[in-house]
């Protein structure tokens, strides 16, 4: 083995030798600079401000098309159904909610809602309304319309309109409906007059007004839903004639057509309510490529307009080829967990070890996309209760190999979960981060055992249904700004995924939840984001920026970290 | 004689079906991996699974699903996919013609170079232009199907930017799909521009898939345009002073013809195995990407009656095959 | 994936009086350019797999240089690295040699669970007759009605994720195959007149079988297990494609590289490639060596 790392030393030596005289010739470009660490995040989101002043100083009209390349085809037009991105990217084309999105922000703005009041105790909610709106079948959209919605919601029938699988975020934040036991925390919707209206919960929610801006809680139509969606007890609530062929919002485009399986076409809202910010390209077709190289390569040939989740391998050859690349401030965390069911990794001198051999730079620059960030702790930096103020674990193999001889694991054997066949906004190549890793934890002494699983069913499975794995690779994308959104959902209570018990911090979350208003959120979560990295369940490696491809005459995308992305303002400039 | 022995062969694919059926359902409830997980995806909690099992009932006793499917399948219902929310059979029609289509196309290029190559190098077997021949014709079985795709793809569609590469038509044609064959759409919608663009998406993954077929009819055609040449009816005819081109047309071709046409049901098999290679790297959106997208998030409904059916169709295909070569050869018939 | 064309046992024939069969064939493969070129392909393959670890300069699998395989730049050819660095980070000529291995292994290993699996079930049938195969060739036929790529990945995801399963899923779609081989050569032979005769003797049906009819079979199975090698080795990268296989990405396998390699493909097709022609040139080769070698013993070729 003393060999190979002298070969090896030699060899880098000679390697980067020749690289830095430019001899690197027959092979592709030059190496990569090492990208300057720590203002990634803000790279983007300050690219992503320039987006926004483009966007203003954008021509007001263009071709008539723009032909968007998603990865999966929708399964449903109704949005309080859906869950997944792709069903998504079209909702907010044809659907807005009560609450917006500050540009470039997750930070809630005013949309069909112009301005709100919490009650202190966080149990109720005042909206003032905007005036003038209509859905796209005439419907005006009023207090009345909200409280339709509400209680369209809250009354879904038995069945599979009720599992998670159909209504999973009114599931996730209301924890049930009317007719279950308990009940959700919904309680009642009042209206005062046309344009003032009151939600009350019976529990404190301060996440409320956030949520908002989910696209499954955008406003629906309640006359196109009461002629076109019936939903008998036990029946499944996608497919009801309003859900295939009459989806009713308030949004800058309308349904037009869904070819299944190939595509959705929209058209210009002619009646939008804020004439400023009507679509400037009449018709939107959203094309279902599923395969990522033949999107990259319908954009190369022109058949498309623009595409999503550019693999990283990719960036470099489309911007060669003259097309734009724009990134999406991130908003998620990229983390390597450790099941603590698994000794010895209930040994928080192992964990620390584990965290010390890991040279997070390095695993940015080698696998991830540019403008990715190094990450210190579970959440992001632009989600409340971020701190910099938590226990760091700088990379350091040395520390590493002496921890571990201390606590008696020179020879420590681990397995090391990682899934295969996905490509996830926060985890754009599992295989490299996991190859990179593992090589950096076989150099402090650490034997790794890969075992790789296909991501849904089995790596899934696996990682939250058993305590049948070691270390692994996982990650989250916020919906909307809530810590508990990360947080409560990965350390809220014991789970098969991290495998261990404490009281303390689950305590912590469940009483963080129970805050009344936000500003008095901010502090507790900080805490319990030194209390985590002071634990230390997992370590918390990057903030990926996943990025999207367009034609050079594509002009004026907004991107936004919680994909709240209409293309009201994109114009393809001829 | 011939519907006797029609008769016979369905009958006996019902006991084939209903043992894969079984097969079918037993193989699903072994795979590792449940569908409410892969619907759920990284979101699911036990709670929620607890509740999406339930509500597909895949938690009631083995039995009584397996009954309930088989009602439904008598019925002629083949389920509904839990990932994509739509009737098996609905997409099963929908997505057919793309796959024909597919290999239609493939089968042409097979057909069309593959019996003159073969013809040629059976004329002149045990040579080097006879193993350059078979060489070449083993271009599809030695490549795998999907390496040789995406090189067709970087070749010709982005060097050289002549063909497309991904889906059936281009989304800026504006085209009405009354049948969903696409080519044949765009004759009957009067918009002949459709058409060639469909053409266009259809050769490169026709090239890639037919490579496959064309390996085995080069060989056939090959080995039986070789038989034939050596059989006493030809050396009569050449002793006779009958031009050898005439031979050729009217007795070598004909012959050697038969066990190609026998050749093209049996591999229907081999197609649809390339099919889903080819059809997920140029997503073309047949029946090959169905399937296998159904395998890889655990569809039950989808892969149960979608399997079956498939099947039962390449049985009938078989079945049709094994009929027309009786009407062309006498001989076979009587076995 | 190759469909046998004609089932065609060869019965003891000679070429000439007094020339075993095996002799003749010999002798036309000695002249055929097919099995001249399929076989030095052949050799050169098994050598390659023998000897990689003596002609490889590195470890395989080592990923150390992964500082040179970044999404952006993959390192080319250079004195140090004869071929450049893959996709994981290890010397590309290292993996391409010690692949030969893996190949080697899973093509033998999956050739053999066919040809035994198959050869029993097959023999059986042929010989017991009645139930027996009306039952074994009723299985036979549902495996076939299912595109054999599909039966691999039904395996393939049922067994998990490893080399074992691999091996298995591939070796259980070649069963039906080698199933029909046998069973037709049985069938065919016992219709032969030397087994009349041995039959009419009062030898004992095992012994005509173990000592006549198997033996016969040699030729037309080692043809089917040569090709089937091939296909073998072809549906290991296809099996990889579609995401089964072994756990470690950085494995030196063909397959698996070429897979890898695609995401990289704009940047740096060579690492796709590379793999992907020594498979091509090693299916080949086993591809022709098969065929020549079932012409060479077809007793019905003259030249």
């Amino acid at each position: 083995m003393t060999t190979r790392h002298l070969r090896r030393g030699v060899l880098l030596t000679v390697v980067s030798a020749m690289s830095a005289m430019g001899l690197a010739a027959c092979g592709s470009d030059e190496p990569a600079d090492d990208t300057s660490s720590g203002d990634g995040a803000s790279e983007a989101e300050a690219q992503c401000q320039e987006q926004v002043d483009a966007a203003a100083s954008a021509p007001d009209t263009g071709a008539d098309d723009f032909i968007f390349a998603a990865s999966a085809d929708p399964y449903t037009l109704n949005p309080f159904h859906a869950s997944d991105g792709e069903t998504f990217r079209v909702m907010r084309q044809m659907f807005e909610g009560l609450v917006g999105t500050e540009p470039c922000t997750p930070d809630p703005a005013p949309l069909l809602a112009t301005d709100w009041e919490a009650a202190p105790d966080g149990m109720s909610y005042t909206f003032t309304l905007q005036e003038g709106v209509q859905f796209h079948d005439g419907t005006p959209f009023n207090a009345q319309a909200v409280c339709d919605n509400f209680e369209y919601w809250n009354n879904q029938p038995k069945g599979p309109a009720q599992t998670e699988d159909n209504s999973y975020y009114w599931i996730s934040l209301f924890r049930g409906f009317a007719d279950t036991d308990p009940p959700s925390i919904y309680d009642s919707c009042a209206t005062s007059g046309d344009t003032e209206v009151t939600i009350n919960l019976s529990e404190p929610f301060a996440g409320f007004v956030a949520a908002m801006s989910l696209p499954s809680f955008s406003m629906q139509s309640p006359t196109a839903l009461e002629k076109y969606n019936q939903v008998a007890a036990g029946e499944n609530p996608t497919s009801t004639e309003y859900a295939l062929k009459h989806p009713t919002g308030t949004g800058p485009y309308m349904f037009e057509a869904w070819d299944r399986g190939e595509q959705v076409t929209l058209t210009a809202n002619p009646d939008y309510w804020d004439a400023d910010a009507a679509a400037k390209t009449p018709n939107l077709t959203i094309t279902t490529i599923e395969d990522t190289g033949a999107r990259r390569d319908a954009l190369i040939n022109g058949d498309i307009d623009g595409f999503d989740l550019v693999a990283p391998g990719d960036i470099a050859p489309l911007e060669q080829e003259g097309l734009q690349i724009v990134q999406r401030p991130a908003f998620n965390i990229l983390y390597l967990g450790m099941n603590q069911a698994q000794p010895p990794l209930d040994n928080p001198d192992v964990r620390e070890a584990i965290a010390l051999a890991i040279d997070k730079q390095a695993v940015v620059d080698q696998t991830l996309p540019p403008g990715s960030e190094v990450a210190i702790e579970f959440i992001p930096p632009s989600v409340n209760g971020y701190t910099e103020d938590v226990t760091e674990y700088p990379y350091d193999p040395e520390a590493a190999k002496a921890l571990l001889a201390e606590a008696g694991e020179e020879n420590l054997t681990v397995d090391f979960n990682y899934p295969t066949d996905v490509s996830r906004p926060y985890m754009p190549s599992p295989e490299d981060t996991f190859n990179i890793i593992r090589t950096q934890l076989e150099e402090v002494g650490i034997t790794v055992n890969p075992v790789a699983d296909v991501w849904s069913p089995d790596y899934l499975d696996k990682m939250q249904g058993t305590a049948n794995h070691g270390i692994h690779l996982l990650g989250w994308t916020g919906d909307y700004n809530d810590t508990d959104n990360f947080l409560g959902v990965f350390f809220g209570r014991k789970s098969m995924e991290w495998g261990f018990e404490n009281p303390e911090l689950f305590s912590a979350l469940s009483d963080a939840r129970q805050i009344p208003t936000v500003e008095e959120q901010v502090p507790a979560y900080e805490e319990i984001n030194k209390m985590v990295m002071e634990y230390l369940p997992g370590v918390p490696i990057a903030h990926p920026v996943p990025s999207l491809a367009f034609a050079t005459n594509v002009e004026g995308y907004i991107p936004s970290p919680v994909q709240d992305e209409p293309w009201n303002t994109v114009v393809v400039t001829e | 004689m011939m519907l006797r022995f029609a008769l016979r062969r369905l009958a006996s694919l019902v006991p084939t079906l209903f043992g894969l059926s079984i097969l079918l359902f037993a193989w699903l409830r072994l795979l590792p991996g449940d569908p409410a997980r892969s619907l759920l995806g990284q979101r699911a909690t036990p709670e929620s699974i607890e509740r999406v099992n339930e509500s597909y009932g895949f938690n009631d006793p083995l039995l009584q699903q397996y009954l309930k499917y088989i009602w439904a399948l008598l019925q002629g219902d083949l389920g509904t996919s839990i990932s994509l929310k739509e009737p098996v059979l609905t997409a099963f029609w929908d997505k057919l013609p793309a796959t024909i289509e597919l290999t239609v196309v493939a089968l042409i290029f097979a057909v069309v170079i593959g019996i003159p190559l073969g013809y040629y190098a059976g004329r002149h077997q045990g040579g080097w232009t006879d193993t350059a021949v078979v060489s070449t014709s083993l271009l599809g079985v030695v490549v795998p199907v999907f390496f040789l795709a995406i090189i067709l793809k970087y070749i010709f569609a982005i060097q050289l930017g002549l063909f497309e590469t991904a889906n059936r038509q281009s989304s800026r044609i504006d085209a009405e799909h009354p049948t969903n064959f696409y080519v044949l759409d765009g004759i009957i919608t009067g918009n002949l521009g459709a058409s060639w663009d469909a053409l266009l998406h259809l050769v490169l993954p026709g090239i890639a898939l037919g490579t496959i077929p064309f390996a085995i009819i080069v060989r056939i055609t090959r080995a039986s345009v070789s038989e034939v040449v050596h059989e006493d009816f030809v050396r009569t005819a050449e002793s006779k002073g009958l031009a050898a081109s005439t031979i050729n047309r009217r007795h070598v071709l004909r012959n050697a013809l038969l066990p190609v046409v026998t050749t093209i049901g049996l591999q229907l098999g081999l197609l649809l195995s390339g099919a889903v290679l080819t059809e997920t790297v140029f997503s073309l959106g047949g029946i090959g990407q169905y399937l296998f997208d159904a395998i890889t998030v655990r569809d039950y409904p989808v892969l149960q009656g979608f399997i079956l059916f498939i099947a039962l169709m390449y049985a009938l295909i078989n079945l049709v095959v094994d009929l027309s070569y009786g009407l062309i050869d006498p001989r076979v018939r009587v076995s | 994936m190759t469909v046998p064309l004609t089932v065609s046992p060869t019965l003891a024939l000679p070429e000439e009086p007094g020339e075993s069969l095996w002799r003749g064939a010999w002798k036309r493969l000695r002249r055929s350019p097919m099995a001249i070129i399929g076989a030095s392909i052949v050799l050169l393959f098994v050598l390659v797999a023998l000897l990689a670890p003596v002609l490889a300069p590195y470890e395989p699998a080592s990923s150390e240089w992964t500082e040179l395989s970044t999404p952006t730049f993959v390192q080319g050819p250079t004195s140090e690295h004869l071929l450049g660095i893959d996709r994981w980070g290890s010397d590309m000529l290292t993996q391409l040699l010690y692949g030969a291995r893996q190949s080697l292994i899973i093509g033998v290993v999956s050739t053999l669970i066919g040809l035994i699996a198959g050869a029993v079930l097959g023999t059986l049938a042929g010989g017991l007759g009645g139930w027996v195969d009306t039952l074994i060739m009723r299985f036979v036929d549902i495996m076939l009605s299912i595109p054999s790529l599909l039966l691999a990945i039904s395996i393939a995801a049922a067994l998990g994720k490893s080399s074992y399963a691999l091996m298995i899923a591939i070796g259980v779609a070649q069963v039906p195959i080698f199933a029909r081989l046998l069973r037709g050569s049985m069938l065919s032979q016992s219709k032969s007149d030397y087994v009349l005769a041995a039959n009419a003797l009062g030898l004992h049906k095992r012994t005509i079988v173990m000592n006549h009819i198997l033996p016969n079979s040699l030729g037309p199975t080692i043809v089917q297990a040569t090709l089937n090698l091939a296909t073998a080795i072809i549906e290991v990268a296809a099996l990889s494609f579609l995401g089964l296989g072994q756990s470690d990405p950085a494995v030196a396998e063909w397959g698996r590289m070429i897979v890898s390699g695609q995401d990289r493909f704009l940047v740096a097709p060579w690492l796709s490639f590379y793999p992907g022609i020594c498979i091509a040139i090693t299916a080949l080769g086993f591809t022709l060596f098969g065929e020549a070698l079932r012409e060479a013993l077809d007793p019905k070729q003259r030249r």
